[in-house]
């Protein structure tokens, strides 16, 4: 914006950050420029939250360059990243719920000390929400906890762009319109434009791609953990962006195995009717028995909800749900909602089938271990031996574990809420072939994946946004462009 | 997450209708000691004189020290069940090292402290469960108490004797030093600037990391806090008792929970409240063991009572706070 001349405020080399066997940085080349308003986007683990971790000093990155005002930054951490002008508006909010708004500036700023504090702290918040949300209605006496989430978010946003002893050069926002109506969404968009003619520099993250088009002056797009694509916003249109997010050289289609799958669509019996809490329309998700069903969209949308209200209503009835056989759910966190860290691969098998493992009031301790035996084969768990604690496998053991556990039980249904997360590609492919297995035998699964390449394995795909389905594609309909294309329309 | 972010986004905004739910809560601490007190007052009307709340009150002020003191681990979502043996610790040391060598005792209660600090730089640093670190460390306490008494005795030093009877003018002793111990926690807790941290760190840790706080400091200030208090707690248990028994702090553990619980706050989430927490200690402390004499219920029913006046008093607290949610 500033010409020719203008100055450089951060620049990333080669910057990688791993998680485990995860690429979540690969190698990143990143710079923004005084006065600057760079739009970054890519679809879901393309790397953009942990890339503005690394900047805001929440994450060390494993290896690259880092260099901030033209200083190569080495001991990096949230306090010099403050120090040195960056600041962050994180998805999810980092505001204290307890204490209240005048408090949590406080919170942000360690200069607002001396026995007026408070009224400083609120001053300072309330002249930013002022300048940047006029009528607002927040007072800076107000608990966090009472405040709506929008409120909220707009607190913290105005937080970012407060100054008191520490300069504001960079602030990056990463979905900060997520829980704003229109009428706020365009007072904070168009206070970032004020603020980056006056030499602030922003980073605007957001899947409402009309929004970044609208007020960026370069585009970054990121995909498997690179930079992929940068460029002037002019440059740039919808479907120029949604090619670089999604890839545009064409996949495999598997015609065959489509049109036999459309072929036997209305065939079966269905299995599974259901609506989402959040559809307005007449539309749901339907499953019919030995379909693949895959539900998509960017994470959050709804998906797990869903699964979650059809698992409830194979035990109880539920409004707009239709369930006609048991049903089992492979949990995607395996830390918090699929192992039991204490037990043996045995029994973390064996628990979804206690009623058929019983031998009058007790577990049979031979036919459990019958059955795991019989699935560590089949699926192959690598493991010397059953009685082993589950934590002594690998993250893609554990997975074929919590597999085993749903495929060998009764459930006719099978529910997978992102259940490939962070697992090895040869796990996978293992565990695509036993899916499409276990569904020609008969058994219906339902399927929601982040990876929009896992959906070549399914028959059918639903594609939420805002806890709604707004798209409903046949396997031959089915691109990475439809998909990435209906989780962003509408910004 | 989703679903209580969706639940918030569909409640309508109304702040004004939290503040009135929120007041009434505040509020309810001190209703429920007004109506102990009334109760005290029906049935019997002389106890409510100076005299009389000497005699009630009387240990009611260690019991608030010691809901302090367990308010500020709470304040950092963690707990201490080790409070109670540790005051009967300290008021070993204060009963028999602190009369007879000033020096070694006053240093012993300053390593109390630090040994507090100290438990909570290991919650931290191992990421342990408090409740673990410190069941354990009750046993430890409770046995360096035996050891230093193995049978009841010693006596108080003669300056802390006098000071726990001092007699103000008009009002009875034990309201002057509730007052004093609510307002210094509330300044030290809720008006200070860094107690703002230390209550954040309870409400969301990442959020105080992340803008450049050191967690390790505030779980370190918060427990050497509960320290404090603990030792402050047990002198003045023993000034009041003027003798000392190593089981003499058992009961606090479960009563300086109940206390904070009681005065507002909650186990998780940083909420608490220093003024609650000492009114709530005061209701505990009155409806113990005066109340209950005075309705002539049997010492054997008096736990069992104690325990439904508590549950009385937080199913009120969810009532409100349900009506509160309902739209």
């Amino acid at each position: 914006m500033a010409g020719g001349t203008s100055l450089n405020i951060v620049k990333l080399e080669g910057v990688e950050k791993h998680f485990g066997a995860v690429r979540a940085l690969d190698g990143v080349d990143f710079s923004i420029d005084q006065g600057e308003c760079v739009g970054l986007v890519g679809h879901n683990g393309a790397g953009k939250s942990t890339l503005m971790n690394v900047l805001a000093g929440t994450l060390a990155p494993g290896a690259g360059r880092l260099v901030i005002n033209g200083e190569e930054q080495r001991d990096y951490s949230p306090t010099r990243a403050k120090a040195l002008g960056v600041r962050c508006v994180f998805q999810e909010l980092s505001l204290c719920p307890n204490l209240t708004v005048a408090e949590n500036a406080r919170v942000f700023h360690a200069a607002l000390t001396g026995l007026n504090w408070r009224k400083k702290a609120g001053r300072l918040i309330l002249d930013k929400l002022d300048e940047i949300f006029p009528g607002h209605g927040v007072n800076p006496g107000d608990l966090i906890q009472d405040l709506s989430i929008g409120r909220r978010q707009m607190i913290e946003v105005a937080r970012a762009f407060t100054a008191t002893d520490e300069p504001v050069r960079l602030v990056i926002l990463d979905e900060p319109t997520s829980s704003l109506d229109a009428h706020t969404a365009g007072q904070l968009l168009s206070f970032v434009r004020r603020v980056v003619a006056e030499g602030v520099s922003c980073v605007l993250i957001s899947h409402l791609l009309g929004e970044i088009l609208g007020n960026s002056d370069r585009i970054v797009v990121m995909r498997d953990g690179k930079a992929v694509a940068s460029g002037q916003a002019k440059a740039f249109d919808r479907e120029k962006l949604m090619a670089a997010m999604g890839g545009a050289e064409e996949r495999k289609k598997k015609a065959a195995a489509a049109s036999l799958a459309a072929a036997r669509r209305g065939e079966t019996p269905v299995c599974v009717r259901a609506r989402p809490a959040g559809q307005k329309s007449e539309a749901q998700v339907v499953a019919r028995q030995g379909e693949i069903i895959g539900l998509a969209g960017l994470a959050g949308h709804g998906q797990t909800d869903l699964l979650l209200d059809i698992f409830a209503a194979a035990s109880r009835k539920q409004p707009g749900v239709e369930v006609t056989a048991p049903v089992a759910l492979v949990a995607g966190d395996r830390q918090s909602d699929g192992v039991f860290p204490q037990w043996s691969i045995l029994e973390n098998i064996g628990v979804r089938s206690l009623r058929n493992l019983r031998d009058g009031l007790l577990i049979s301790r031979r036919r459990e271990e019958k059955l795991a035996e019989f699935w560590r084969d089949k699926i192959g768990i690598r493991t010397p031996d059953l009685s082993n604690n589950i934590l002594s496998l690998s993250g893609g053991n554990q997975q074929k574990a919590l597999f085993a556990r749903a495929l060998g039980s009764d459930a006719r249904i099978i529910l997978m809420d992102d259940p490939m997360r962070g697992v090895d590609v040869g796990t996978k492919l293992e565990v695509y072939d036993l899916i499409r297995e276990e569904a020609r035998a008969g058994r219906t699964f339902l399927w929601y994946t982040t990876e929009t390449e896992e959906l070549q394995n399914c028959d059918h795909v639903y594609i939420f946004r805002n806890g709604a389905i707004v798209a409903d594609l046949a396997r031959d309909a089915l691109s990475e462009e439809k998909v990435i294309e209906s989780s962003f329309e509408a910004g | 997450m989703t679903a209580s972010a969706l639940a918030a986004r569909a409640a309508a905004p109304d702040v004004r209708r939290f503040k009135i739910r929120r007041i009434l809560r505040a509020l309810l601490p001190a209703f429920s000691l007004a109506l102990v007190i009334a109760a005290i007052a029906y049935l019997n009307p002389r106890a409510i004189s100076y005299f009389g709340f000497n005699l009630m009150l009387n240990l009611a002020i260690p019991i608030a020290l010691a809901t302090i003191a367990q308010m500020f681990v709470i304040a950092g979502n963690d707990l201490d069940l080790s409070i109670g043996s540790f005051v009967g610790f300290v008021g070993c040391v204060a009963a028999t090292w602190l009369r007879d060598q000033p020096l070694i005792g006053g240093l012993t209660l300053v390593g109390c402290v630090l040994a507090y600090a100290a438990l909570g730089a290991l919650v931290y640093l191992r990421n342990l469960p408090s409740i673990v670190v410190t069941l354990g460390m009750s046993f430890v306490w409770q046995g360096l108490a035996i050891l230093l008494l193995p049978k009841p005795g010693g006596r108080a030093p003669d300056w802390l004797l006098s000071f726990m009877s001092f007699k103000p003018p008009l009002v009875p002793f034990p309201i002057v030093a509730a007052i004093l111990i609510a307002l210094v926690a509330h300044i030290g807790l809720m008006r200070s600037s860094y107690g703002a941290i230390l209550r954040g760190s309870g409400g969301n840790a990442a959020a105080i990391s992340r803008a450049g706080w050191s967690l390790f400091k505030a779980k370190v200030v918060l427990f050497g806090l509960t320290g404090f208090f603990g030792v402050l707690s047990g002198l003045a248990l023993i000034g009041i008792t003027t003798s000392a028994d190593a089981n003499i702090g058992n009961g606090y553990t479960l009563l300086s929970i109940a206390g904070v619980i009681l005065g507002g706050g909650e186990f998780v989430g940083g909420r608490v409240s220093p003024i609650g927490a000492v009114i709530g200690a005061l209701t505990l402390a009155m409806a113990a063991s005066p109340l209950l004499t005075f309705m002539r219920i049997p010492p054997d029913w008096q736990v069992a009572a104690n325990g439904a006046i508590l549950i009385i008093v937080l199913a009120a607290r969810v009532l409100i706070s349900q009506r509160g949610a309902e739209r």
